[in-house]
């Protein structure tokens, strides 16, 4: 897989000088200083790693934005069962394709993160759970474990302490719902990956009913930079309470697509037009979706964003995993949300009505309307179909469901009343069921 | 353990299954194993599996249904993989299924008659930033066209 669409900005990021085809072999990455944070963190006691990730302002970065030293304090202390530490490669939201490039590339940072979090919770092993159809990602992370077992940086006495580390990686087979993280637990539990109900949450009660810390693979990344250049220099970088930089995956229709690493805190302007070159062919924006499919679409009046946590969800949206979508003024979005809701239908275990039902009908109606079967009163049932979901269900994926939907309609009523309206589409026919190939 | 397969997947489920406190938990490594050597999980190789991680047969079966990649029939030497989610629609998928439909003369869930190739329509495969794409067996294609596809099939011989 070809790193040359990562890009950053002009201080050249923090973990993009990680990311090339050497970085991810052990020599290399000791050259650049690599395992002196985790022999630092090693050094110190857990409250003093977890106090380190708290004033960094290092949120988790697989969707929920939940700090990440806060949820590593939730791990009880002097449990007499021993204490888990999951890393989240499942990156199935679409619009999100950034992990791979750590995974791939800054692997032993990767590791050396794990290390840190596994001293923080007292965790003596670590499951990376990776999404099935990364084969190559699997194998060189796999590749780079070995290397670290071989050079006792993993294993009985890692980095020459007593702390004993074993870090193994597990497939996942196909099944976006396993990125949640009870649903993920459960499958590496060898089941199929039915969401839990929370409580207890996996820091009491988690994988082999142990206490549990899932994050996120860029999260952990971070980690060895935290403790290598202070908690301050991170919190500074970004916005407020929101600290470092982070991974933009930036898709659909502009100019450059390609995964981003930036300030957290840049304007969503900034990065479709100066970042990713502006939208192709010199058209006009026409939405888009700041936070992988689930997140509530954006007009263009809208993108002088700041791309942080709080400041997404004060506009009524959400940063998630920050899987940016761009779509042109001829873009058909009665057929983007089609799209949409057809993914959450396929992907929904099915376990609670609300969701299993709904996502079904939305998907239904949509591709009824599509076909040019639309009825005046679908633009009033849909958000009422989307509401009946919201908030009702056990795992988030009924919301990530019910957002778009509203949102659509929301912000681009018009056009999908036209659609029930006239049973075709206002931009002319269907556009986007002929898309113009890419240039 | 009664398990049908060569030595080496032996091997390797034996050490897989050391990476768990339970048996149970090394259901999807196995699967995979099973999935490599075989090219799909045989419905008959159920019971052994499921005697190998002490769990009931339907529960494997359940597993098995659960996610897609595990296959229940075999499939072609080329499982062509597109995505037909959010950001590969905006860039083109469609048309460009349509061509591979036609390029193969199959619908997309079928086999070519010469066991060659056999076509799927998937979910984001986290390429978004090289929309449209695609996966062939375990690799990735991105940035696709129809003169793109023509030269990965024929480079695939
Ligand atoms: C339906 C659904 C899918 C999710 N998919 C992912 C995913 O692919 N990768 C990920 O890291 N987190 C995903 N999450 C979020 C996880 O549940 C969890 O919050 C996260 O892994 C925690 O790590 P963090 O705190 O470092 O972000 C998903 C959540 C939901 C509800
Ligand atoms: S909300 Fe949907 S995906 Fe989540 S547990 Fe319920 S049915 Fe399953
Ligand atoms: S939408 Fe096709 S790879 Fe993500």
């Amino acid at each position: 897989m070809p790193f040359s669409t990562l890009f950053t900005d002009n201080t050249g990021g923090v973990l993009t000088p990680y990311i090339n085809q050497e970085t991810n072999r052990l020599k290399n990455y000791l050259k650049l200083g690599g395992y002196d944070a985790a022999k630092k963190a090693l050094a110190m006691t857990a409250e003093q790693v977890i106090e380190e990730a708290i004033k960094s302002n290092l949120r988790g970065l697989g969707g929920a934005g939940f700090p990440a030293g806060r949820k590593w304090s939730f791990i009880p202390k002097n449990s007499p069962k021993p204490t888990y530490l999951v890393i989240n490669c499942d990156e199935s939201e679409p619009g999100t394709c950034k992990d791979k490039y750590i995974v791939m590339g800054a692997t032993h940072a990767l590791l050396e993160g794990i290390i840190i979090a596994s001293r923080a919770i007292n965790a003596h092993t670590c499951y990376i759970y990776i999404r099935g159809e990364y084969v190559e990602p699997a194998e060189i992370l796999q590749a780079a474990i070995d290397e670290a077992y071989e050079a006792k940086i993993l294993g009985k006495n890692v980095l020459g302490t007593d702390y004993a580390l074993d870090v193994y990686v597990h497939r996942g087979a196909g099944a976006y719902i396993c990125g949640e993280e009870t649903a993920l637990l459960e499958s590496l539990e060898g089941k199929k990956g039915w969401p839990r109900m929370k409580p207890p949450f996996p820091a009491i009660e988690g994988l082999f009913r142990c206490p549990t810390i899932v994050n996120n693979v860029e999260t952990i990344a971070y980690v060895p930079f935290i403790m290598n250049k202070g908690a301050e220099w991170f919190a500074k970088l970004g916005s407020e309470r929101n600290g470092g930089y982070r991974f933009y995956s930036i898709s659909g229709h502009v100019n450059r697509p390609g995964v981003y690493e930036l300030p957290v805190g840049t304007t969503l302007r900034t990065m479709l037009y100066d970042y990713a070159g502006g939208i192709r062919g010199g058209k006009k924006l026409k939405l888009v979706v700041p936070g992988g499919s689930s997140s509530p679409p954006l007009r263009p009046e809208e993108i002088d964003v700041k791309m942080d946590f709080d400041s997404l969800a004060a506009i009524g949206s959400m940063l998630g995993s920050a899987g940016i979508i761009a779509m042109d003024e001829d873009t058909c979005l009665l057929d983007m949300l089609m799209v949409t809701s057809r993914f959450y239908h396929h992907e929904s275990c099915g376990q609670c009505t609300p969701c299993r039902e709904g996502t079904g009908w939305m998907d239904k109606v949509l591709t009824r309307m599509m076909k040019g079967g639309g009825r005046l009163e679908d633009v009033s049932n849909m958000p009422d179909i989307a509401n009946g979901i919201m908030g009702n269900t056990i795992c988030p994926l009924g919301d990530a469901a019910a957002m778009p939907v509203l949102g659509y309609f929301k912000k681009f009523r018009e056009e999908f009343e036209s659609h029930a309206k006239f049973g075709k589409c206002h931009t002319g026919e269907f556009t986007s069921w002929k898309p113009a190939v890419k240039a | 353990m009664s398990l049908k397969l060569s030595p080496q997947s032996m091997k390797r489920i034996k050490e897989v299954m050391t990476h768990y406190p339970n048996k149970q938990a090394a259901l999807l490594p196995i699967l995979h194993i099973v999935q490599e050597e075989k090219g799909y999980v045989p419905a008959e190789m159920e019971a052994d599996i499921a005697e190998a991680v002490e769990v009931p047969v339907v529960k494997v079966r359940e597993v098995i249904t659960f996610y897609t990649l595990f296959n229940r029939q075999p499939v072609g030497k080329y499982h062509v993989q597109m995505c037909r989610t959010i950001s590969c629609t905006l860039c083109g998928h469609r048309e460009l299924l349509k061509y591979v439909k036609e390029k193969l003369g199959i619908e997309a869930g079928q086999t070519t008659a010469d066991g060659k190739y056999t076509l799927s329509v998937v979910e984001c495969l986290a390429a978004c930033e090289m929309a449209p794409a695609m996966q062939i067996n375990e690799k990735y294609y991105g940035n696709l066209t129809p003169q793109r596809i023509d030269e990965i099939l024929t480079g695939l011989k």
